[in-house]
């Protein structure tokens, strides 16, 4: 994975709450059996004028010439709830984003983000405000976000500390492959399960008796 | 000693510490559909790690399969087939237990699980699915996940994960008649808000609680991700042994009368320690239905539409004025008595043998309106089976119901069927969110009963008038 530093780059403000992942990928746009080919269907029930069509929806913010490229995503409240689908985030990935800014974000779906290199900062709803506002103002609208220092912060100077798993932010940090650390501890594994199956068997006894 | 339920079965599957203060979990059933399990198993194969534990794995078809009659492997959604077989294959070759599309244990993954004894009391089960909450109804730690997340429990049969925080939600009291687990479950979202369970595990105990039967819990566990938990949890009981005995999966002789001991003593102590316990009355619950285009936006059926002023809280008056326009409402609507255009009872949180009983005691003898689509999923074929001995389907299609074959079916919208645009729909299902049954449509989320009634009514209506 690619591990994350500092980024400064553009930043689109798309401030709702409880942004869900259906909003966020479609079921309709997650056609094929891969993790690949999601940019398109990214927001589409926003972003295109029709249902699976792809003329753009001029007002829809990701759609404004100035928000063209943003590789941060800027939201409200309770982001990425609803379905588990991965997708959501690959969506997201695939089209640039590398970090979401908002005051809360799923559980399933802030360790989807983890899982996959997109940083999920957590701020305050007033500070999304402050930095929404700042976007607004700004030509190019930027944002920098340091995940060393915890911070994100506007050209001129503002800057705010967010929140981050702290575990979260070490893998991300080190662009770390959580399984292949896992593998590394199978010995340990096999040896806990030992003793387990001699304490509830029937969790491994799993031939059908009907 | 001061251990929560969740505490002990925690500490019974850590395996190690992980970095950062994460915990190595161990899993005992992981759960796949062909919605997500087929890309998971891909993920895996291109990496040439094999799964670690096949025999504790399952794989369901249920997500995007046709349930009209007569389906085969093709279906309404555009490249549906494509998931259906990928997954097939992907179990076959891993050596991965499916239920397919003919087996007489085929539905919907969390009707299927409980229903086979699958999850069990005290067990760690894991699915890339947000409501496997719904089995914590057994005393199972049961939480949803994402495809990464699979593909490392599937590689190494466990997780790392950090230790959540723990909520209990006691419910004094008891349902009043004619109101269901479905209506608790809408009245805490509404009361707690949709972020009330911020990644806690959830412990429902208390009266209301002890007295539901294994379907209802399975029901009020479902919408824990609706509530942002990490998961929902209640206590096994006399009745999870009962519901247990004898299912397929479920342990047998002596391995029977041990697991009975060990599950036995999961309950939470009574000294437990919760980080954040809430207390609720069941008594003042009333039948249920949602009225905007989150789970939390729901109100009486015999209420109004609140009024942005109201005590609802929960939402910003942004969010409301969008939900507001969506499902084409005004502050001060009544709820009972708008007309509806379809009327759907599946999905996993209400298509069980029990809910069907009830809705079909209020169809018996009656007619849906004219002009209003209704529709049956039972949620697993075993579910259907039984209903087909009992005579429920000849209820359900006399009613002028559609009976389908069992799956998630139109619970979400996946590029097949519809309900189409600005349709009103009544829905015994989870979630109200734009478009979640269709580009447009306008999902009421509410109990199977309300659903039945209002599906005779041709209007939302309260079940408590309809006499049985
Ligand atoms: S029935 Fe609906 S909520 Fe349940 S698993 Fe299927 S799609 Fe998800």
């Amino acid at each position: 994975m690619r591990p994350f530093t500092r980024l400064s780059a553009r930043a689109v403000p798309l401030i709702r709450d409880n942004v869900d992942t259906d909003a966020i990928i479609p079921s309709r746009e997650m056609r094929s059996v891969s993790k690949k080919g999601l940019a398109d269907g990214l927001f589409a029930g926003w972003r295109y004028t029709r249902i699976g069509g792809r003329d753009p929806q001029a007002e829809f913010v990701l759609n404004q010439p100035r928000y063209a490229g943003a590789e941060i995503l800027v939201s409200g409240a309770n982001f990425g709830c609803g379905s588990s689908r991965e997708h959501a985030v690959w969506a997201l990935a695939e089209y640039g984003f590398r970090a979401v800014v908002a005051p809360s974000f799923n559980p399933i779906f802030q360790g989807n983000c983890i899982a996959n290199g997109v940083v999920p900062a957590i701020v305050d709803a007033s500070t999304i405000a402050a930095i929404a506002a700042g976007l607004e103002g700004a030509d190019p609208p930027m944002l920098t976000i340091d995940l060393a220092a915890q911070t994100v912060s506007l050209p001129g100077g503002a800057t705010w500390t967010f929140a981050i798993d702290a575990e979260a932010r070490e893998a991300l940090l080190a662009g770390r492959d959580p399984i292949a650390q896992t593998l590394q501890m199978a010995g340990q594994i096999r040896a806990f399960r030992a003793g387990d199956m001699a304490a509830r068997p029937w969790i491994y006894d799993t031939v059908a008796r009907g | 000693m001061n251990r929560t339920i969740f505490d002990k079965i925690w500490d019974a599957h850590r395996v190690a510490g992980a970095p950062g203060g994460l915990d190595l979990i161990l899993i005992d059933r992981i759960l796949l559909h062909e919605r997500t399990g087929g890309v998971a198993l891909r993920g895996l194969e291109e990496r040439g790690l094999p799964v670690f534990a096949p025999d504790q794995a399952f794989a369901v078809m249920d997500h995007i399969i046709d349930t009209r009659p007569g389906r085969t492997d093709h279906t309404l959604m555009p490249t549906g087939t494509d998931f259906i077989r990928a997954t097939r294959d992907a179990a076959g070759r891993a050596g991965i237990r499916l239920f397919d599309l003919d087996d007489p244990r085929q539905g919907i993954v969390h009707v299927v699980s409980p229903e086979l004894g699958i999850v069990l009391p005290g067990a760690t089960l894991i699915c890339p699915d947000s409501h496997t909450c719904s089995q914590g109804a057994l005393g199972a730690l049961a939480w949803g996940i994402g495809s990464t997340e699979a593909e490392h429990a599937l590689a190494t049969a466990t997780l790392r994960v950090r230790r959540p925080p723990r909520m209990r939600v006691r419910v004094d009291g008891e349902l009043a008649p004619g109101v269901t687990a479905k209506d608790l479950a809408l009245a805490l979202l509404g009361r707690f808000g949709v972020g009330g369970g911020a990644g806690h595990v959830v412990e429902y105990g208390g009266r209301a609680i002890r007295a539901l039967d294994v379907e209802g819990r399975l029901t009020l566990c479902n919408m824990g991700t609706e509530f942002a938990a990490f998961t929902a949890i209640i206590a096994p009981d006399e009745k999870v042994i009962d519901y247990l005995r004898g299912r397929d999966f479920a342990p047998a002789g002596e391995q029977w009368d041990a697991a009975i001991d060990h599950w036995m003593g999961l309950a939470s102590d009574p000294d437990a320690e919760f980080d954040i316990e809430h207390v609720f009355d069941a008594r003042d619950v009333a039948p249920m239905v949602s009225w905007g285009t989150s789970p939390q936006q729901v109100a009486p059926i015999d209420g109004v539409v609140p009024a942005h002023d109201a005590e609802t809280r929960q939402d910003s008056d942004d969010a409301r004025d969008r939900a507001l326009a969506y499902m084409g409402l005004t502050p001060g609507d009544r709820l009972a008595g708008l007309p509806i255009d379809a009327a759907f009872i599946g999905s996993c949180t209400n298509s069980r043998i029990g809910d069907l009983r009830r809705a079909a005691a209020l169809l018996k003898g009656r007619r849906v309106a004219d002009g209003v689509r209704a529709i049956c999923v039972p949620g697993s074929t075993q579910v259907k089976r039984q209903a087909e001995a009992e005579g429920l389907d000849a209820i359900f299609q006399a009613a002028g119901f559609e009976w389908r074959e069992s799956g998630c079916s139109m619970c979400f919208f996946a590029g097949g069927e519809s309900f189409g645009a600005q349709e009103r729909v009544i829905s015994s299902t989870n979630r109200n969110f734009e478009s979640r049954q269709g580009p447009g449509t306008r999902t009421h989320l509410a109990s199977p009963e309300t659903v039945a009634a209002s599906a005779i009514a041709g209007r939302i209506a309260d079940p408590r008038r309809v006499a049985a």
